[in-house]
This record gives C-alpha cells, structure tokens and sequence, in this order.
C-alpha cells in the first residue's frame, strides 16, 4: 500500500507522481506536498543542515501515519520520501504525494500526512549558522496543527 | 538487560549513543530505569530532570514511564522530533 522511504540522495518529484498514476485510470486527484530547506528560520541565517534519524522506528512511524489517513480517507495510494543526512538551503528535504477518485480526500490527507509526520517521525534537525551549531527546537504550533486532526472524521 | 538509545541533543548532551544496562528489579518499567538514569550524575539528572522535554520508545513505539520493559527491549530516549 503506502510507499515510504528514507533516503540521504535528492528525490525526483515527477518520478514519485508518476508512481502513483502509472498503469491505473482510476486516479482523479494527485496531491502533493513538498518541503525545502529554507536560509532563515528563527531570525538566524542558516547555511547548512543535517538531519539525523532513527531507523527502524522512522519508517514505522510514517507507514503508521499513512495507515492512520487510508483510515480517515477513501484514498487509492501514498508516497512519503524523507532526506536525512546533510542538506543545504534551496533544498528539498520531503515530499508526500496522495492519490485518490477525487481532490478533497488527496488534500486532506496531504496535510494530514505532514501535520502527524512533523510531530510524531522521529527526525530532528541540526542547523549550522554564522553563530555556530544547534539543534532545532520543536514548535508548538505543528503540535497545533496535528491536534486539529483528533476528534472528527476530515478535520 | 536492554538496549538503551539516545539521539540528537540528548545523545550529545550525554555523550552516549547506545548502551545495555540491567533491568531494574521487580516489575521494571520506563520509569523505573529513567529512576536509575537520573540517579548516575548531574549531567543525567538535568538530562532527565522533571518538566524537561524528552520523548521514549520502546521496540520503536512512543511509549511513557508506566511502559512494562521485559528482557531485550529497546528504549530510545529523544527530545521532540523536527523533521519535515
């Protein structure tokens, strides 16, 4: 069912559209999201960065979250692609790509994807700036944003 | 004995990445080792202190200090995550 991967190298957008799509004509809606690494974030210039994860458990965690939309939506397929390792700005650091019969569904569960994978995947950041290392605090407004989803079916 | 993993800023501020330690005895839970943990030097306590931001799996679910531990698990010690 959901494809999820794990992966130092750049990922080809197109190429993991393309794999939801290929062979089926039962696809109405491909949504997409896709995440960069920006130069600025928390008023600090960032000129480098590096993800560290933990394997095993970050793959569970993402097939776990796409299992959790395949149960809130009538969705036909997923892909999540995270990079780890070093990555600089201008970079594309995640994608997620739902398919479904019809747009609502593969946009909701887009973000719903990516609201759960920023507070539940065991990834953390470690940004290089002028001032030296340091790790990337979580923010309380993606805790925010995953909680929209608890409760009702859609959000 | 389990397998205890740390990782991030935990893993640095700690300077331990992985280790076995014994269970602790009786009926051994999360809690119990963080107990034993906070217990090592001031380094460990403030890492584990009350009302710091820390996350554990074990086996590579999110799990909490009532989390039963038998033989073999694996308890990974976190701060929260950032990707994305």
């Amino acid at each position: 069912m959901a494809h999820v991967r794990v992966q130092e190298g750049p990922f080809d957008a197109g190429r993991e559209i393309a794999a939801l799509t290929e062979g089926r004509r039962d696809v109405g809606a491909v949504a997409t999201f896709v995440g960069m690494v920006r130069d600025l974030n928390e008023g600090a210039r960032v000129t480098r960065m590096s993800l560290e994860h933990y394997p095993g458990m970050t793959e569970r965690a993402l097939e776990e979250i796409c299992a959790q939309a395949q149960a809130r939506w009538d969705l036909l397929d997923m892909r999540v692609v995270h990079r780890v390792g070093p990555l600089e700005p201008g970079d594309a650091i995640v994608l997620v790509a739902v398919s479904s019969a019809h747009r609502g569904e593969a946009f909701a569960a887009c973000e719903f994807i990516m609201d759960y994978l920023k507070t539940r995947a065991p990834f953390w950041k470690k940004e290089l700036t002028p001032e030296g290392e340091r790790w990337v605090e979580a923010r309380s407004s993606d805790e925010e944003a995953a909680s929209r989803w608890s409760g009702g079916k859609g959000g | 004995m389990v397998t205890l993993l740390y990782f991030a800023s935990l893993r640095e501020r700690l300077d331990c990445a992985r280790e076995e330690v014994a269970l602790p005895p009786g009926t051994p839970t999360v809690g119990a080792v963080v107990d034993s943990l906070r217990a090592r030097d001031g380094r460990w306590s403030e890492a584990f202190a009350p009302g710091r931001a820390w996350r554990v799996a074990v086996n590579q679910r999110m799990a909490d200090l009532a989390t039963p531990l038998k033989p073999g698990d694996e308890v990974a010690f976190f701060p929260p995550v950032t990707g994305g």
